[in-house]
């Protein structure tokens, strides 16, 4: 009985320093792992401010935001209408145009300027740009169609373009992230 | 493997069957580090290093790689890289530290292990190649230590590529465009940091390979042991697991403690101050010294002050600099002596622990002293000590000196006495 | 034969050893090296305590603010601190609004959005320190031709770090009576300023915190020149390592699990060796 006490006893302590070496290499792999994520520089570099006050009804820009283009586009009445005129309900990713905009400035249509099917920039932001079938972004990679909603009608993407978190600091800034 | 006794791989879960007739790792893991490896059970903890190199090595290229990730090997933007690595990256700081005291590390646990060799006599018959493979690890080691120190782009970084590939320069004829073709221009600069980068992210993978050889030719006739007697039968040995598995394991943990206590709470003092200085190729430091694991061949290599006949005092400090290690590979053939271990040869024992230890520690010493008397004396002293106890001492003494009477067997010397060694024919 | 090789090859290097070793005897026995006013009067740094010394280490960050503001108020017209980010300062206790209206008091080299020529405009947080200097030749030209040295790594840069800082901000003094009558030659130039904890003695920077209440501390600190030396001093270790701190406590964390699990370990050992003697 004293024998088999023994026995267990030390099986046990070979079982936990075993765990240990186990333990320690989890813990190793802990910062491993984390020191491929955005680093503190990037993270602080993630909000980015811009000045809408020269952009006409009908014009867009691309500003940079978490070093991808992100489409501020001031929206004409008649693209308004063409916006909410469409039935919800029929959309591949149903969204209204007020709830992708901020109230009192449903003008602003401020969106990723990332394909959401394979991360192309859409065209259509740029003067002259092919603005696709249904007047908003065309993505030349696949043949992705967004509307003046931003909003996707046609072809491979899965989702509207995303819109980023972001807040009128003044009538004339926008604070993106 | 070698021994007949050593347990044979059986795989018991079927698909473990299939995996060794398809590819026989496991069998081959099991009879390197497995209990298919017979190891005499009489090693000290001196026997330990290797293992801890294997794992120095291990931690080198996993922060290295992890290093590579967040440095630029432009010297517009290598140190400020590195600093971004350090301020900016999770957890960046740790393998910054981590990457630069491992290589610390690693030197002084392969230190411990060439002078366990030097003193049990590891280099001899029948593991000569085990000892030449060694070699070239180091020589690989100090290449990439080297190149590795370059890269922060530092005062020392600088300066010490300028002052190693100047040693090239005092080769006869070809020095001049030798280093030239080294630094890839007239100083370090862009062309000589990139080659430097791409090289020392390679050359760790060389070492590994190296490594298996060494690994390999010690699996021929199997590990040294305190007493320099070959196994002889079953009793002398114990399989590699569990017991030498368990024993390494410990020291890796004890060694991990060390090096923790380092990285953590002294991540520094091994470095130069100078080094957290941008290069300026205006500008010397005061004081340029190596890192510390060169000290002893960076004081070989000022030892030599004056012209020697017509052989100018730089080219003999760089002959004699690259003669200090080169003369290890020698070792196999230099010592005579019928015993390996250095405990049965009374004489051999005292030229190296009043000789060749002594003599490297004041190398040690005046490698990193300033470039001024009474360190050059020292070291000239010390220098001369090293030479003579390689290439004079060592061959002299290993065929002259009556060595004290062996025990039979591993096992005698362990238990105190061995069973066969009543049926064996006396010596 | 082999030996015999290596005999004569080991007597080719002893013998030149030896003659090296000889000559270099003989000219340090006639020849004593001169003394030199830097090896007499050079002085090693004072000893001076930081908050953050010591295993257990932290920062002070009410310290690290004053030190901050010496900084801001002095060090800064002449020396960068281009590792650090203004963002970084919240490290310190500043709020995000604080640390925004630090950065926005800094202009930094930028671009001008209408014309998209190179422009100063105010500081944002993601922004570094910016340089006083636009080059070295520019920080020559204004600085009796030497160069102010960026900050930001300053504390482990020299041996003993903190405290030279330390003792070479507090270290100025006239030439000693003694040195100018041993070393005549080693006169301070004109332009230069006597500080013994400097290398060679002798260094371009005028003392720069000249007199108490230099500057005026918010927290009610008297800003003796003694205090400002050691504020700076301990703001400059933290940019040189901001992460010391969580160095330091990680630390504590794997030598405590490291200690429980070597010791399993050698139980193990001990275990798994007790019936082998060896």
């Amino acid at each position: 009985m004293a024998e088999e006490d023994g026995v267990r006893r030390r099986d046990f302590i070979n079982i936990a320093a075993v765990s240990a070496a186990g333990v320690a290499g989890v813990g190793v792999v802990v910062p491993l792992v984390s020191q491929m994520s955005a680093s503190a520089d990037v993270l602080a570099a993630s909000s980015t401010e811009v000045d809408i006050s020269a952009i006409q009804p009908g014009q867009a820009i691309k500003a940079v935001f978490r070093k991808q283009p992100v489409f501020v586009r001031n929206l004409t009445p008649e693209e308004i209408k063409e916006a909410n005129k469409v039935d919800v309900s029929s959309l591949r990713d149903p969204e209204t145009l007020a709830e992708r905009t901020k109230e009192g400035k449903e003008n602003w249509l401020i969106t990723m300027g990332v394909c959401t099917h394979l991360g192309c920039v859409p065209l259509g932001a740029g003067e002259g740009e092919n603005k696709g079938e249904f007047g908003g972004y065309f993505c030349p990679c696949h043949g992705s169609s967004y509307d003046t909603a931003a909003r996707i009608r046609k072809g491979p993407a899965p989702k509207n373009l995303e819109v980023p978190e972001y807040e009128f600091t003044s009538d004339t800034v926008v604070k993106i992230g | 493997m070698s021994f007949p006794w050593a347990n044979e791989y059986k795989p018991s879960h079927p698909f473990m069957k299939w995996m060794d007739e398809k590819l026989p790792l496991p069998r081959l893991v099991y009879n390197s580090v497995g209990g298919g490896y017979p190891v005499p059970r009489n090693l000290n903890y001196f026997w330990n290093f290797g293992f801890l190199a294997l794992i120095c090595l291990t931690i080198q290229i996993v922060t290295g790689i992890v290093m590579a990730m967040h440095y630029a090997a432009n010297t517009a933007v290598a140190f400020d890289t590195i600093e971004h690595t350090v301020r900016d990256v999770n957890w960046g700081w740790l393998f910054r530290y981590a990457h630069a005291n491992g290589a610390s590390a690693f030197f002084v646990v392969i230190y411990i292990h060439i002078f366990r060799g030097f003193y049990y006599g590891s280099y001899k018959a029948p593991r000569e190649m085990v000892w030449l493979l060694g070699v070239v690890i180091f020589l690989l080691m100090m290449a990439t230590a080297f190149m590795g120190y370059v890269l922060p782009w530092g005062q020392m970084s600088f300066w010490g590529a300028k002052v190693i590939t100047g040693l090239f320069g005092a080769i006869p004829l070809v020095g001049e465009p030798l280093q030239q073709w080294l630094l890839g221009g007239f100083a370090p600069d862009n062309a000589a940091l990139n080659r430097f980068f791409s090289l020392h992210y390679l050359l760790p993978f060389v070492i590994v390979g190296v490594v298996v050889l060494h690994i390999w030719a010690l699996h021929i006739p199997g590990s040294s042991n305190p007493t320099g007697v070959e196994v002889k039968t079953e009793s002398d040995t114990v399989p590699f697991y569990p017991y030498y598995i368990a024993k390494d394991g410990w020291a890796v943990g004890a060694f991990a403690f060390l090096f923790a206590a380092a990285v953590f709470f002294f991540p520094n003092s091994l470095g130069h101050p100078d080094n957290y200085i941008p290069a300026n190729p205006m500008s010397t430091p005061a004081h340029i010294v190596p890192e510390w694991y060169f000290w002893p061949f960076y004081a070989i290599l000022r030892a030599f002050t004056q012209d020697f006949f017509f052989i100018p005092a730089k080219l003999m400090g760089v002959l004699a600099m690259f003669g200090a290690i080169l003369v290890w590979f020698f070792l196999p053939w230099l010592d005579k002596s019928p015993v390996r271990s250095g405990s049965y040869r009374p004489t051999y024992k005292k030229f190296f622990w009043f000789g060749l230890i002594p003599a490297m520690a004041v190398l040690f010493y005046c490698g990193g002293a300033p470039a001024a008397e009474p360190y050059v004396m020292f070291s000239q002293i010390a220098a001369l000590y090293y030479f003579a106890h390689f290439l004079i001492i060592l061959p002299i003494v290993s065929a002259i000196e009556k060595p004290l009477p062996l025990p039979y067997s591993i096992t005698e010397a362990v238990l105190g006495k061995d069973d066969g060694a009543e049926l064996a024919p006396t010596a | 034969m082999a030996r015999i090789l290596s005999i004569l090859v080991g007597l080719f290097f002893t013998v030149a050893l030896l003659w090296s070793f000889g000559l270099g005897f003989y000219t340090w026995t006639t020849e004593p090296a001169a003394a030199t006013a830097e090896h007499e009067f050079h002085l090693h740094p004072k000893n001076v305590h930081f908050a953050s010394d010591g295993p257990f280490g932290k920062f002070d960050n009410q310290q690290l603010q004053r030190g901050f503001q010496v900084y801001k108020e002095v060090c800064s017209a002449c020396h960068s601190l281009s590792h650090v980010a203004f963002r970084d300062l919240e490290q310190l206790g500043y709020s995000e609004a604080e640390v925004k209206a630090i950065a926005a008091g800094f202009t930094v080299p930028g671009t001008d959005p209408n014309t998209g020529e190179s422009a100063m405009v105010p500081g944002s947080p993601t922004d570094y320190f910016p340089k006083p200097f636009a080059n070295d030749i520019a920080a020559r030209a204004a600085n009796n031709n030497a160069v102010p040295p960026d900050l930001s790594l300053m504390t482990k840069a020299r041996h003993n770090g903190p405290a030279y800082v330390y003792s070479l901000l507090t270290g100025y003094r006239d030439q000693p009576a003694e040195l100018l009558k041993h070393f005549p030659e080693a006169k301070t130039p004109p332009g230069l300023h006597y500080n013994p904890y400097f290398a060679n003695l002798n260094l371009a920077m005028a003392p720069p915190l000249s007199g108490d209440g230099q500057v005026e501390y918010g927290d009610g600190t008297k800003s003796t020149v003694d205090q400002m030396a050691k504020d700076v001093a301990a703001f400059l270790i933290w940019t040189a390592e901001p992460t010391l701190e969580k160095r330091k406590q990680t630390g504590w964390a794997v030598l405590g699990f490291l200690l429980f699990a070597t010791i399993l370990g050698y139980m193990s050992y001990r275990n798994i060796w007790s019936d082998k003697k060896h």
